[in-house]
């Protein structure tokens, strides 16, 4: 038995033994929290969790490839980038997955078309207006008494929540809340349209900003910089008396087509800054084990390195997800650099619609296959 | 061919009597603030006296002209290639970012200032159309003065040839950069420049595979910069001449090949003007509409002006169901209200920040696809940022915090928000002699959401709050 399969086996044994925690907190729904990480630009999976034993890696990437004593390794195979280093402890307590080879069928190598399609939950030939979670709350509602379904911190891109959800767009709480007087009491409009768009967006601001409270004092040292305001805010959302049921956050800058390294490692130890800063606050909100944090990108990246010292728009790539009620672990399938499609390309191993169907059906316990158009397979990372 | 001539004929009789008409105030009011920045009063009615043909023929015939605002100094000052950090001190490195950022608002307020003040808005509408098309940002490209040029050579061609403005883009330096096709060589071509020039300047996606991608990069390797003009430069050592096969067609292509098979196909002007369909009329495209003018851009061979003058001719233009039912970007926000209410501005750089606060930040779109535009322009945060601006502008000499800021930062610019003077009683006298209400045939381009009574500053700033004063 590997170490993979080991940590798979443990963590399915442990599901009955419920570890203890309180039935409250074990109960699925909308009293847990989502907070998804949109890597935006694709995110280059080979330079985030490196195969450091496949000699394949490096020949791919003569200078791109992280030296493998570099290599902040999880097991024989396969470890971290050196900038991860803070999601070292996050991995060591057991609350990190690691899934690899998240994809889909048909691949599309646009940035717009392939982050449509993750937003929508589409197939890659099916074009679909409504994000996977505005679909999911249509059918399944979060309470009436939330502030919101929810809410995008940063960039003003609804993306899975684009079309039906009550979701608002904010950049920071304080700024919200004080600038909410300028919505006017609900009207509705006659026709639809455009008119109508504003004045559903006025309607959510009011009940947002009579959900939001700005009260809370994090202890918690946020990173500086764009990224490190987004977790504070997104911390701020969910310190909020009235519930959020989701809140997307989101790193730009991961189209490296020219000179990778250098921004790559900046922008992978920003993420890792911000994720243990958002451990932290929710730790302190005690909402650790009512949150689970997923990361998300358009795509990976080409395997081999290009001529600019950086990478092409790919296919496949890693991701994250971390919480209290996270196991740990790989899931998933290693990259195989030998079995690259015809324009070079990794073939996927989980579909993303699997992550989202772990979020619908294991951490809210609604039911996925409507609002994914079909049936997908929960990847096993949720403890119950 | 018979039947054809006969479809002809009947097409010509049926519209003759629209196009034969006076526009009238509310058709001229449409054509006017679709295509400019919030006319006024005596403006629609000189329009309303003429054709549809005559009052678009006026606005294409206005757009002949340079800009009339002073570009910055530095701009007409020699090239200065890009510095490396490596090799300067931390105080030189420090003033070399400072200037950068200095000359990137610079070139922003520029443009702004030209916006507020031009006699033919159109031009600037179509600048900001293709810099939304052919995009590149100051934040990767860094040179402003790079980003001048690129400004300057769609303002050449914003209202020619479409033809000879994609040969421009495709060796344009900021464009080489943004897209990294400056360092793209013979044997591992970057596919970044190639997967957009299909995906977002010609085709549209879905329409070319990913071999054509990878085919038409290889066409592409060798077009780079020259490190000392920052002017375009081939470098035939790392140019593939080698047999390349794009979109069925193969040959030893070229770059300026491959953007003659991408013009050769119908999609490429029918993407052109669904984009224009979609800037100037409503966010869905009427697909046999836009058939029909790709056609005629077509056959015009890509004249840009002669797609304009066949879309704001249509009947589908002035069709009741395409009022009112746009969302004004940021810059028609902003812009269109100072004129609107010919509030004068002695410094642009106040609106600069308001329209990059409001998602629309000039010479940085958001990425290549650029800002998406139309409901996306209105979020929680955008909504309300927008009725602050508004609330603003009408308080007289009170300035909004961040452009506080930026003058105690040693900005010595004077009160940002102080020029900005509304004389009611003079800008009501346009309504003289017409109905109590009137003046809401003006500013609203479709029926408010709350009843906004009274004739005076009070209605006036109630209305510019109501939603439907975020339409066009």
């Amino acid at each position: 038995m590997n170490r993979r399969e080991f940590l798979a086996t443990a963590g399915a044994a442990t599901v009955s033994v419920a570890w203890g925690v309180s039935p409250a907190q074990a109960a699925t729904g909308y009293g847990n929290v989502l907070v998804m990480v949109e890597l935006q630009g694709g995110n280059d999976g080979l330079n985030t969790i490196i195969p450091f034993a496949d000699p394949a890696y490096y020949a791919l990437r003569p200078q791109l490839a992280i030296p493998r004593e570099q290599v902040l390794a999880l097991d024989a195979a396969t470890g971290l980038h050196p900038a991860l280093q803070p999601l070292l402890a996050l991995w060591q307590a057991g609350e990190l997955a690691i899934v690899q080879g998240v994809g889909y069928p048909d691949a599309n190598l646009s940035h717009f078309r392939s982050i449509e399609i993750w937003d929508t939950a589409s197939r890659s030939n099916e074009y679909l207006q409504d994000g996977w979670l505005a679909r999911s709350f249509k059918a399944s509602p979060a309470p009436r008494e939330y502030a919101a379904d929810g809410v995008v911190v940063g960039s003003g891109a609804m993306g899975p929540f684009a079309g039906g959800a009550r979701a608002v767009a904010i950049t920071n709480t304080e700024q919200f809340l004080r600038q909410a007087r300028f919505a006017q009491p609900a009207a509705t409009a006659a026709g639809g349209g455009a008119l109508a768009h504003i004045l559903k967006v006025e309607r959510e601001v009011a009940q947002a900003a009579a959900g939001l409270s700005t009260g809370h004092n994090f202890s918690t040292v946020f990173p500086a910089g764009a990224f490190g305001n987004a977790v504070r805010t997104a911390a701020q959302v969910i310190a909020a008396q009235s519930g959020v049921a989701a809140v997307k956050i989101s790193l730009g800058g991961f189209d490296t087509h020219r000179g990778q390294l250098v921004t790559h490692a900046r922008l992978l130890q920003e993420l890792a800054g911000g994720l243990v800063a958002l451990k932290a606050a929710l730790l302190e909100l005690r909402r650790w084990d009512t949150a689970l944090v997923m990361t998300y990108s358009e795509f990976g990246r080409r395997a081999a390195q290009n001529s600019s010292g950086g990478t092409d728009h790919g296919t496949a790539g890693a991701h994250f997800a971390m919480g209290g009620r996270v196991r740990g672990g790989w899931y998933g399938k290693p990259p195989e650099l030998n079995r690259l499609d015809r324009n070079g390309n990794l073939a996927h191993a989980v579909d993303f619609r699997d992550l989202y169907a772990t979020v619908l059906g294991g951490w809210w316990g609604v039911s996925s296959e409507q609002a994914l158009g079909g049936r997908f397979q929960p990847v096993g990372f949720v403890r119950a | 061919m018979l039947w054809r001539a006969l479809t002809v004929v009947l097409c010509a009789l049926a519209t003759l009597p629209a196009l034969a008409r006076p526009l009238g105030f509310d058709d001229a009011r449409h054509l006017l603030n679709r295509t400019g920045f919030a006319a006024n009063t005596p403006e629609i009615r000189e329009f309303a006296q003429l054709t549809r043909e005559a009052a678009v023929a006026r606005l294409l015939g206005w757009t002949d002209r340079p800009p009339a605002t002073a570009a910055p100094d530095w701009t007409q000052a020699p090239y200065e290639p890009p510095q490396r950090p490596a090799l300067m001190s931390d105080a030189e490195r420090k003033e070399y970012q400072r200037r950068l950022v200095s000359e990137g608002r610079d070139l922003k307020m520029w443009w702004m200032a030209e916006m507020l003040t031009t006699i033919t808005p159109l031009t600037e509408k179509m600048v900001l159309f293709w810099h939304n098309h052919f995009t590149s940002s100051l934040r990767k490209v860094r040179m402003p003065q790079l980003m001048y040029r690129q400004h300057m050579t769609l303002r050449r061609h914003a209202l020619g040839n479409f033809r000879e403005l994609l040969q421009a883009m495709a060796r344009d330096p900021a464009m080489l950069i943004y897209l990294d096709g400056a360092a793209s060589r013979k044997g591992q071509p970057n596919e970044n420049f190639a997967r957009e020039l299909m995906e977002l300047f010609t085709l549209g996606e879905g329409r070319y595979s990913e071999q054509d991608v990878k085919e038409a990069a290889r066409a592409f390797t060798g077009w780079s910069i020259d490190r000392d003009t920052g002017e375009f430069l081939f470098r035939p050592a790392l140019h593939d001449d080698g047999v390349k096969t794009v979109l069925g067609i193969s040959g030893p292509h070229d770059g300026n090949a491959v953007l003659g098979i991408l013009l050769a196909r119908p999609e490429t002007a029918e993407f052109i003007v669904a984009k224009l369909w979609r800037e100037f009329v409503s966010t869905e495209p009427d697909v046999a509409e836009v058939r029909r003018i790709a056609g005629v851009f077509r056959s015009s061979a890509y004249d840009i002006r002669a797609a304009l003058r066949e879309l704001l001719t249509a009947d589908a233009f002035y069709a009741p169901r395409y009022r009112g039912n746009l969302v004004k970007s940021p810059v028609d926000l902003v812009v269109g209200t100072l004129r609107q209410f010919r509030m004068a501005v002695a410094d642009p750089l106040p609106y600069v920040l308001t329209v990059g606060r409001l998602g629309q930040d000039l010479f940085a779109p958001p990425n290549v696809k650029g800002w998406p535009g139309g409901e996306a322009w209105i979020n929680a945060t955008t909504l309300l940022s927008r009725r602050q601006f508004l609330e603003n502008v009408f308080r007289g000499s009170e300035s909004e915090p961040a452009m506080q800021r930026v003058v105690m930062a040693g900005n010595a610019r004077g009160g940002p928000m102080s020029d900005l003077q509304f004389d009611d009683v003079a800008w009501f006298r346009q309504f003289d002699g017409s109905q109590g209400d009137d003046w809401q045939r003006v500013v609203f381009a479709t029926r408010p959401v709350t009843v906004v009574p009274g004739r005076n500053l009070a209605a006036l700033r109630l209305a510019v709050q109501d939603a439907a004063y975020q339409l066009k």
